[in-house]
């Protein structure tokens, strides 16, 4: 893999840019793996890259049916926070937080992280006294973050409207290090990563069918015919309840459709993220300058990846209400994608009933900002077969047990 | 220069002239000039910066499709940033401005990155600014979002508003060109609800300009009695300025109406959004012409060839004395006649075709003007505006063979239909190898609930390009949308074309240094040479190609751009076009002000709000309110000099001491109704309704399946058959529609019938040891202990209102509800307080209720409960039945976890120093866990300072609670230091009820 830096483009440069290389490969199959991935959105090539990276796991193949990056990775907005409540998540998050941090040095692929702060606006007295719940577990899980008054938030956020006389602003959770990345270039960077460990990312590749022995896994049925592997490793977010079913088991997952916007690109006028729980829509300014929104689910389960506009309409009418001055900016792109939905609103990350045949699944409305510490963490399972720390709590035997890791105490909608 | 010719401009009314300003300079125009037309008429090409490289920018269309020329748009309140000025209607003072640019349009320092180009080239700063760590936050961060964006943002509120509509149609036609005309008549004559869209102001569409005659009338002329005839039709609905925005599933269509952007503050609303259900929805929306690929082609003064048709045709605009045309088609020809026509200078047509003679290049010759087939532009020459273009051989690498002088290129690489529409709801696409476009493909339509096509693509749309085809292609739309087959079409006639050459790149075998100079995406500055970059670098898929290089994501969303990008990057990875695919089209169409998609909804109705009817009399008492739900509830009721907490402590003392009185109207009141509804209650309730006697009230809990408590209330039986459900505040809704899903869902067949009955009743708690003397004062009824016992209800009258009493209790005190029909609550209120002076009356809010039930260790949803606890960790195992064989959530409840010993349950913890323990602190453990977090062993739920205990007291779920009386546990605060509590009964005051029961 060549290196990336200022003197490889000024030295390109000379040549009309005709000398770089491909940035992933695109190989044909091999007939069997150590490791198959389905899935390569961020989780897949993470799952990937940490096994080779943590546990010198290199053949691998990491099987999509689209294009790499094309799913909610592609499609989500970018907010990456961990002033997650429960101590689990609390754990997985921070740990994905902080790999971000140092991300585009290790990968060498600017993933453009930028911890630009994160505000969670409080709205009504129970939120008040739900964030200030959030910063205690925060402070003893090790997250940073703290509760701060109006005015702070209107100091970080000179374009919002403290004082709405529906939902005035009461105080906020912010987390200075919380903050956005490039999405793409989070599966870009991994795949290039990958590739260049030597491992398989193979495009255009619909996985038709899993195939067993003894109840354990022997590989995979794909459109580019059968493909064998040691291990299996299930990465595909709102398809996980159909490939799951290939492999012979059930998932408490529920697949429904979330929409984001972009406006047309202004001049900086934000510099945080900012979320508001309770009018229910979330707003950020993309580096190219669209302000980046996003809502609530459809109350329906689908796999159109487009939701009911009336959904956008509802998000509109909150930003509208928390910054008026976006109301004569324009809508430039909506879209949607499917979210994989567990009852508790945390991920599943989990061996399964088929043999070495394990899923990483349900992050639901808020798992771009997991990628690498769910790949690190999935790595960790598929390698050594057991959980470590950061998975433990995530099994799916948990729904079973009741032993639920309930996010949806903390926020209505987690992103 | 460009100039206004002397005479002509269909859309143009000379007798009315406007005066503008572009960056502060006054200009003139006319009425019916676009914002571009009028700048143009000023000389003005210069219109703007591009995002990346800031070149600069002039006019390229006359349509929506203009990447270019976006401007600041009116000032203050009324800014709006990025209005296409080729869409934007002149009026008197209208303010514009350009963007993206410091210090000036004509000098921009960001010009700076155009010579640094080669060192920019797609997907750049994915491989640099990665070291130092923290150099991308804040310094190379802070750059790139300076140097990007494009207008300014808006500072103020604004100024306008905006409007909301629903209609319905059997037959909605997008577009009124000829084609979506057409369509509309022959839909209207048989009959269906019609409703016409067209995004102009104008309708007609191309015809006009391009000198159609159709049924032996002039285009104008037809387009003019099309629309007579339809307004005539009862059953027709017309809308100019109406933009079809997004199609989505059910016919589902949402348009955009630009109301008063023309006439701003005139008090109409700015726009007005449709959300229009359709039956069949016809797609007219016609074609866009793409540019071609060739050096220098992004120069002011370059321009679509239609473009500068519809300039000098509707506007009477000289785009400069010479101008040159090229193309690889036939109808660029008739710009060259049509700036012939005005007396202009055509030096030569430039035609990448190896021969053209078609009846309109053979018209153009026949004027005497110089055709050059086989040819190519190898560099147009100019800075700021074109100043000549440079000519090759089009099969060559770009050995110039002379230069032409000229001030503007009008340029045709084809027309791609406008499959937007037909494409938002999953209509598929096929490719048209003759016209090089891609056009919907009617054997794969998006279709309704039956199957059938719910969208029907006419005309140009539809990859109909000739008036003749595009006309009788409307008539059949019109038709299949109302299933009928009818009379033949009119006929429309045009000059013949001959097949136009799929030419992209100008020249063939351009060497990269010419590449690098060709322009895909004019705003986004993507070029020729990015795009076979991405090819290079393994970004294949068409849509990585677009995000890395960011081709076709400006706010013209790559109307222009992306079919040309398309086949770059089919040519770059060596296969067809098709091949390739496209990348999705999303809605909206063209962008929609994101104040007409919230509408109305603003400020005091952003959302509805609900009022007690003694709402008024809370504000008119300086009430400070809190939001539950769509509610806003007295929080407390401060007077002068009174702080909060104050008031809180008065309230709560004078509750205990004398009289309170609360608005407990927003409770959530459920009538249940049917024989089978005490069996309904008992499954939905943890203990047992059924067994209710008449008259008698019974506190219940209800848990969702998973057996977590949601909601808790007194149920009050009426009588055999009815019950009468109180939720908290927040749960009425919810909880309506948890009973109806059991109801509807699962229980279809019992016999049971609810209402939210919440709204129609007043409900007032009255207090306090003076409770029953007020009410004794009111007389009406027998409110005794005897007659009216604890956890007993009665209807009767209060002084003359009639009321429904509850002696129930949530604060510990003597107590009684009473229910009063909600337009007499208000009087009823007023009652009391007046009657109730000489016994301390005193309203109260919510605050005071929390602290009141917490000294009294009362549970309050959403404190002590959150989505996680299950009624045994609250002590409330008494009010969950051993002896029913089901209830909502009970299997849920029987599970490992939830059964399990070492659950943190409900205790009431005393603060040793007496303070009050910090909102929603954590009491630790020794030691972290496997991820090395603080270990912890519970958390505080409610925390209050008790006014009639004078210290802190709290309740909280603590591991093993009940068995740990006595013990400390310690809660660390945020900022350091920590709290340490005794656990203790959670019960602070009154503990056997003394109180409550007199
Ligand atoms: C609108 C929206 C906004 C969001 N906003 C945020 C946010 O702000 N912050 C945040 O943290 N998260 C957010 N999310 C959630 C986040 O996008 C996802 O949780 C995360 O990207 C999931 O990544 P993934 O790799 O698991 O899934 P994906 O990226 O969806 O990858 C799964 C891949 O599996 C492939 N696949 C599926 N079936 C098969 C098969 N049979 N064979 C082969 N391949 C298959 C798919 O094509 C896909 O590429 C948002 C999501 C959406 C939709």
């Amino acid at each position: 893999m060549k290196r990336y830096s200022v003197f490889a483009i000024a030295r390109e440069a000379l040549r009309h840019h005709t000398g770089w290389e491909k940035a992933w490969a695109s190989p044909a199959p091999r007939a069997s793996y150590d490791v198959v991935i389905v899935g390569a959105g961020g989780h897949g090539l993470a799952t990937a890259y940490y096994l080779g990276k943590n546990f010198g796991i290199t053949n691998v193949a990491v099987i999509e049916k689209g294009w790499l990056g094309g799913g909610n990775t592609g499609r989500n907005t970018t907010i990456i926070r961990s002033n997650y409540l429960q101590d689990p998540s609390a754990a997985l998050y921070e740990k994905a937080r902080s790999l971000y941090e140092t991300l585009s040095q290790e990968l060498n692929y600017n993933i453009m992280f930028s911890p630009r702060g994160l505000l969670m606006l409080a709205q009504t007295h129970h939120e008040v006294r739900g964030y200030l719940r959030t910063v205690h577990a925060n402070m003893l899980q090790g997250v940073t973050t703290e509760y701060i008054g109006p005015q702070r938030v209107k100091e970080l956020v000179p374009i919002i409207n403290i004082d709405g006389p529906r939902y005035p602003v009461l105080g906020a959770l912010y987390q200075a290090r919380g903050g956005t990345a490039r999405h793409d270039a989070v599966a870009w960077g991994y795949a290039r990563a990958c590739s260049a460990m030597g491992m398989h990312i193979i495009q255009q590749c619909e996985v038709k069918g899993v195939r067993s022995e003894g109840g354990q896994v022997t590989g995979v049925e794909t459109t580019k015919g059968f493909i064998g592997c040691k291990k299996l490793g299930i990465v595909v977010a709102g398809h996980s309840g159909q490939v799951a079913e290939m492999a012979g088991f059930r998932l408490p997952v529920e697949a429904v459709a979330l929409q984001a916007l972009v406006s047309e690109p202004i001049k900086p006028c934000m510099d945080v993220v900012v979320m508001a729980n309770t009018v229910h829509g979330y707003m950020s300014q993309s580096d190219k300058g669209e302000m980046v929104i996003g809502g609530g689910t459809d109350g329906f389960n689908n796999y159109t990846q487009r939701g009911s506009f009336h959904h956008i309409e509802e998000t509109l009418r909150a930003l509208v209400e928390t910054f008026p001055m976006i109301s004569r900016l324009k809508m430039l792109r909506q879209w949607g994608g499917i979210v994989d939905m567990t009852g508790d609103r945390s991920p599943i990350l989990s061996k399964t009933p088929l043999g070495n045949c394990f899923i990483n699944c349900g992050w639901g409305t808020g798992g771009f900002k997991a990628i690498p510490g769910s790949g690190w963490a999935m790595a960790e399972l598929m390698a050594k077969g057991e959980p470590g720390p950061l998975a433990a709590e995530f099994g799916m035997e948990r729904f079973r047990e009741g032993r639920f890791i309930d996010e949806s105490v903390a926020a209505g909608v987690a992103h | 220069m460009t100039t206004r010719l002397a005479s002509g401009g269909r859309l143009i009314d000379r007798s009315t002239a406007h005066e503008f300003t572009f960056n502060g300079k006054r200009m003139g125009g006319f009425a019916g000039d676009t914002l571009a037309a009028a700048l143009l008429a000023n000389d003005q090409m210069l219109v703007g910066r591009s995002f990346k490289y800031h070149r600069p920018r002039g006019v390229v269309a006359a349509g929506p499709e203009e990447p270019n020329a976006l401007v600041n748009l009116g000032a203050g309140a009324r800014l709006e940033p990025n209005q296409r000025a080729t869409t934007t209607e002149l009026f008197e003072g209208l303010e514009a401005g350009s963007q993206n640019h410091w210090p000036s349009l004509d000098f921009d320092i960001g010009i700076l990155n155009n010579y640094a180009a080669k060192l920019l080239p797609a997907g750049f700063y994915y491989k640099t600014f990665i070291h130092p760590r923290a150099f991308w936050k804040h310094v190379f961060e802070p750059i790139v979002r300076q140097s990007a964006g494009l207008g300014k943002a808006p500072k103020d509120r604004d100024a306008d508003r905006y409007e909301q509509a629903y209609a319905f149609a059997d037959v909605l036609v997008v577009g009124g060109g000829i084609a979506g005309l057409q369509a509309a008549l022959v839909a209207g004559q048989s009959g269906a609800r019609v409703m016409l869209l067209e995004q102009t102001a104008h309708w007609g569409g191309r015809a006009p300009v391009d000198g159609v005659t159709v049924d032996g009338q002039s285009a104008d002329e037809w387009v003019k009695n099309a629309v007579q005839a339809l307004e005539r039709m009862e059953n027709v609905t017309l809308r100019l300025r109406c933009c079809g925005a997004g199609v989505y599933d059910h016919g589902y269509v949402l348009a955009d109406e630009r109301v008063a952007d023309h006439t701003p503050g005139d008090g109409r609303p700015k726009h007005r959004l449709w959300r229009i259900r359709a039956g069949r929805i016809i797609t007219a929306t016609g074609a866009i012409e793409r540019p071609l690929s060739f050096a220098g082609n992004d120069i002011p003064g370059v321009m679509l060839a239609a473009a500068v048709r519809d300039y000098v045709v509707n506007f009477a605009i000289s785009p400069g004395d010479r101008t040159v045309v090229v193309t690889n088609n036939d109808d660029a020809y008739r710009t060259a006649i049509a700036l012939h026509q005005a007396g202009l200078v055509v030096p030569v047509i430039v035609d990448a075709r190896a021969q053209a003679n078609g009846a309109l290049p053979m018209q153009a010759r026949a004027l005497g003007i110089r055709v050059e087939t086989g040819k190519a532009i190898a560099k147009v020459k100019g800075g700021k505006r074109v100043t000549g273009v440079a000519l090759c051989a089009q099969a060559g690498e770009g050995a110039v063979l002379e230069e032409v002088a000229c001030e503007a290129v009008a340029m045709s690489g084809g027309w791609s239909p406008v499959v937007h529409l037909w494409s938002h709801c999953g209509g598929k696409l096929t490719w048209d190898a003759a016209n090089a476009h891609f056009r919907p493909d009617a054997t794969r339509p998006p279709t309704t609930d039956d199957g059938s096509a719910m969208v029907i693509a006419a005309g140009a749309a539809n990859g109909a390009l000739l008036a003749g085809d595009c006309l009788a292609d409307g008539h059949a739309a019109g038709l299949a949308a109302v299933g009928q087959a009818g009379a033949a079409a009119p006929e429309a006639i045009a000059a013949d074309e001959s097949p136009m050459a799929p030419v992209w790149i100008m020249p063939q075998g351009a060497a990269p240094a010419l590449k690098a100079k060709m322009w895909l995406d004019y705003q986004n500055d993507v070029k020729v040479s990015d795009v076979q970059l991405a090819a290079r670098e393994g970004y294949e898929s068409v849509e990585h190609t677009k995000r890395y290089t960011t081709l076709g994501m400006a706010t013209d969303q790559g109307k222009l751009s992306n079919i040309n990008g398309l086949a770059v990057l089919a040519g770059a990875l060596n296969t067809d076009i098709p091949q390739v695919g496209t990348t999705t089209f999303r809605p909206p169409y063209t962008p929609v002000t994101l104040g007409a998609l919230a509408g109305e909804a603003r400020g005091e109705i952003f959302q509805p709000l609900r009022k007690t009817p003694m709402h008024g009399w809370h504000e008119a008492q300086g009430a400070y309110f809190e939001p539950v739900g769509l509610w806003r509830r007295p929080y407390c009721f401060a007077r002068a000099g009174e702080s909060h907490a104050q008031a809180v402590e008065r309230e709560v003392t004078n509750t205990r001491n004398a009289l309170g009185l609360l608005d407990a109207s927003t409770l959530g009141k459920i009538v249940v109704k049917g024989p089978d509804a005490g069996k309904f209650l008992d499954m939905l309730y943890t203990g047992v309704m059924s067994n209710l006697a008449v008259g008698k009230c019974r506190y219940g809990l209800m848990c969702s399946e998973s057996g977590f408590l949601m909601d808790d209330g007194v149920v009050a039986r009426i009588d055999a058959n009815t019950f009468l459900v109180h939720t908290t505040t927040g749960g009425a809704d919810r909880i309506h529609a948890h009973m109806e899903d059991w109801l509807q869902c699962e229980w279809w067949d019992w016999q049971v019938y609810t209402a939210n009955v919440t709204e129609q009743y007043a409900q007032v708690a009255v207090v306090g040891p003076n409770a029953r003397k007020l009410l004794e004062k009111l007389g009406g009824m027998d409110v005794s202990k005897d007659a009216l016992p604890f956890m007993t209800w009665a209807d009767g009258t209060l002084g003359g209102f009639r009321a429904r009493v509850y002696r129930i209790s949530f604060s510990g005190e003597l107590s009684y509800e009473v229910a009063i029909p909600a337009s007499e609550g208000l009087a009823f209120w007023q009652t009391c307080v007046a009657a109730g002076a000489e016994f301390g009356v005193m309203p109260y809010g919510t605050e005071a209720l929390h602290v009141l039930r917490a000294e009294k260790g009362f549970i309050m949803i959403g404190d002590e409960t959150d989505g996680t606890v299950i009624p045994q960790d609250l002590n409330l195992g008494w009010a969950i039945s051993k002896k029913k064989a089901d209830y909502l959530g009970k299997r849920g409840q029987e599970r490992a976890f939830l059964a399990s010993p070492d659950r943190w349950t409900l205790v009431g913890l005393e603060t040793l120093d007496g303070s009050v323990i910090p909102d929603g602190a954590y009491a630790v453990t020794e030691g972290t866990n496997a991820n090395g977090q603080r270990n912890t062993e519970g958390r505080v739920t409610s925390t209050y300072y008790s006014p009639t205990l004078k210290r802190g007291i709290a309740m909280g779920l603590v591991r093993h609670g009940a068995s740990r009386m006595g013990e400390t546990v310690e809660f660390p605060k945020v900022g350091g230091g920590s709290v340490k509590a005794k656990i203790v009964d959670q019960v602070f005051y009154d503990k056997d009820g003394a109180r409550q029961n007199v």
